[in-house]
């Protein structure tokens, strides 16, 4: 059984083995050798090959700033709103929810052309700028739905005990409902940056410039274009894999208590 | 100004100043944007110049449009590849790992398995796109070179060109890509059912299959629920692979409704059909999203003793 089971995740993780021993060949060695034949030394050109030809140093820079951006303005909104919502108990705090839970479902398709026609006159298209504030906006109605049911259980008597020693609203927010929930405020800051840096919709959309594509346009306008060699092809694959899965072994405790606590794409 | 001073009246005042910011921005990003594709959908417009209102023209010409209907058909054989085979693969394998391969093997190995299976869930879809294009590609992917060299050429395709093998493709890649998300969540439901539960079911004689249909399943359809609902409205949004892989292609073989709104929108400049598109799409998620909803609410009711 054992056996059948590593078999399977060898089958799963098979594209990855082979992008990873065909980035390292030449051309040459590929078409003797075949993708399934080792290679027989470390040949690095393709990789500097692409790295070169897609300035792909510039595009993990984009990827990073927009992720980050768009996750701190994420973070920032949700607490913001989750504190109103869910301490604060407002009056039509229902339709809210209700309003950010459908936010949650829209396809993109629905908001993408407004967004761009107003981000074409107020001069923000083709900037990283207005990708951070979309995102931003957007994770912040999945982040204000799950932390105001976070919220809605913060234990009243911190709460109180604040006010008792004058503590007021924004003060009670800073110095006692963010350092409790910091750990599922980190849940979200997380997924908010991985969510980002997976996007492709609207950066395919919003970044017509090469010097201002994310890491997944770059790679996924390159591909149809057909211009690259087998190897090289798959030192681009290989470099867009590898971001994504430095993330994934340095968050994975994050990323796993997310996923099961309703963290969901 | 008077707005704020109104809402910082009541006892609980205060707290709505904290809503402004988010709900400002969310009326920029969403709300305004989301009427306006509504509105822009009842007329012609090229996306510069005047807009042209024709009442409900686009959505009589959308039933009238095969490549809409076509787009709709292939979700629902997608379907088939993000949610009703990763649901029962998922479900399978948590099970064994779970039951089997922690007892015996210990937790690290069962982690490493699941770790194993989620890994394509973590890369951006449109490298999944590259990785599988690359090995698909008819002249020099990898697929076919092995094929040849084994010489089984017969069987080597233009997986991806063909139009009777591009859907069929295309749903074997997302399926390979989504097995993860329902593994990692039902094990994770699984750890949450009381060991005493197993125990009771073995006294009675119950054997593995019976175990795990009588008391693993219905345990956590709790996570068995969200997957199906999150991985259904996924494939209804479905769009980077798509336009990495096929572009829609050939013919309308993979089209799909975002590809079909994003190619009205930004190749034929017919933004008051594409909003047509992107409106019946957002219909149906919104409607789907309140069934599965009360659904789970009447659920949770009749669950509770």
């Amino acid at each position: 059984m054992l056996a059948v089971l590593l078999v399977l995740a060898l089958l799963v993780l098979a594209p990855f083995l082979l992008v990873a021993i065909n980035a390292v060949k030449t051309p040459s060695e590929y078409a003797s050798g075949g993708p399934l034949s080792l290679p027989s030394a470390l040949h690095l050109s393709g990789l500097i090959d692409f790295w070169n030809r897609a300035d792909f140093g510039l595009m993990l820079l984009n990827s990073f700033l927009i992720s980050l951006g768009a996750a701190v303005i994420g973070v920032v909104l949700s607490t913001l709103n989750a504190y109103a919502i869910g301490i604060g108990r407002l009056r039509g705090r229902g339709a809210l929810l209700i309003f950010f839970l459908i936010a949650n479902v829209l396809p993109q398709e629905e908001l993408v052309y407004p967004l761009y026609y107003a981000a074409k006159s107020m001069n923000l298209y083709d900037t990283r700028t207005s990708l951070i504030i979309v995102f931003g906006v957007i994770h912040s109605a999945f982040g204000a739905y799950l932390l105001s049911s976070v919220y809605g259980e913060f234990p009243r008597e911190l709460l109180d005990a604040a006010s008792v020693d004058g503590a007021g609203r924004l003060r009670t927010l800073w110095h006692v409902v963010i350092p409790i929930s910091r750990s599922t405020l980190t849940v979200l800051f997380t997924f908010f940056f991985i969510w980002t840096w997976n996007e492709f919709f609207f950066p395919l959309v919003f970044l017509v410039s090469n010097s201002k594509q994310t890491v997944p346009v770059a790679l996924g306008l390159l591909q149809g274009q057909n211009m690259m060699d087998v190897t090289t092809t798959s030192s681009s694959a290989l470099l867009g894999i590898l971001p994504a899965v430095l993330f994934f072994l340095i968050f994975q405790r994050t990323i796993s208590r997310g996923i099961t606590s309703g963290a969901l794409k | 100004m008077s707005a704020t001073k109104k809402a910082r009246m009541p006892a609980q005042g205060g707290y709505a100043l904290f809503l402004a910011p988010g709900m400002l921005l969310c009326t920029a990003v969403i709300i305004v944007p989301l009427i306006a594709t509504m509105v822009i959908s009842f007329t012609r417009w090229q996306g510069i110049g005047p807009l042209h209102w024709i009442g409900l023209d686009n959505y009589t010409r959308l039933l009238h449009d095969q490549n809409f209907w076509a787009s709709f058909k292939n979700i629902g054989i997608l379907i088939l590849a993000m949610v009703i085979v990763p649901t029962m693969i998922g479900l399978a394998l948590a099970a064994v790992l779970f039951d089997y391969v922690a007892k015996r093997f210990g937790p690290r190995m069962a982690a490493f398995l699941r770790s194993s299976f989620y890994l394509p869930q973590v890369l951006p879809v449109a490298v999944t796109g590259v990785v599988w294009g690359w090995i698909l590609n008819p002249d020099y992917g990898a697929l076919n070179t092995v094929l040849n060299k084994v010489g089984l050429h017969s069987l080597a395709h233009n997986w991806l060109g063909d139009p009777h093998y591009a859907l069929p493709t295309v749903m074997f890649t997302l399926a390979w890509a989504q097995i993860g998300y329902p593994l990692v969540m039902f094990m994770a439901g699984l750890q949450r059912v009381d060991p005493e539960l197993y125990e009771a079911a073995e006294l009675d004689g119950a054997g593995w299959r019976q175990r795990f249909l009588r008391v693993s399943v219905p345990l956590i359809r709790p996570e068995i629920y969200v997957v199906v609902v999150t991985t259904t409205i996924a494939t209804l949004k479905i769009f980077g692979q798509i336009f990495v892989l096929t572009g829609g292609g050939p013919g309308n073989s993979t089209l799909v409704p975002s590809y079909f709104a994003y190619k009205n929108y930004f190749q034929n400049a017919n933004v008051g059909y594409g909003s047509a598109i992107s409106t019946v799409l957002t219909a149906m998620i919104v409607i789907l999203a309140v069934v599965f909803l009360r659904v789970q609410a009447r659920n949770q009711k009749t669950e509770k003793p």
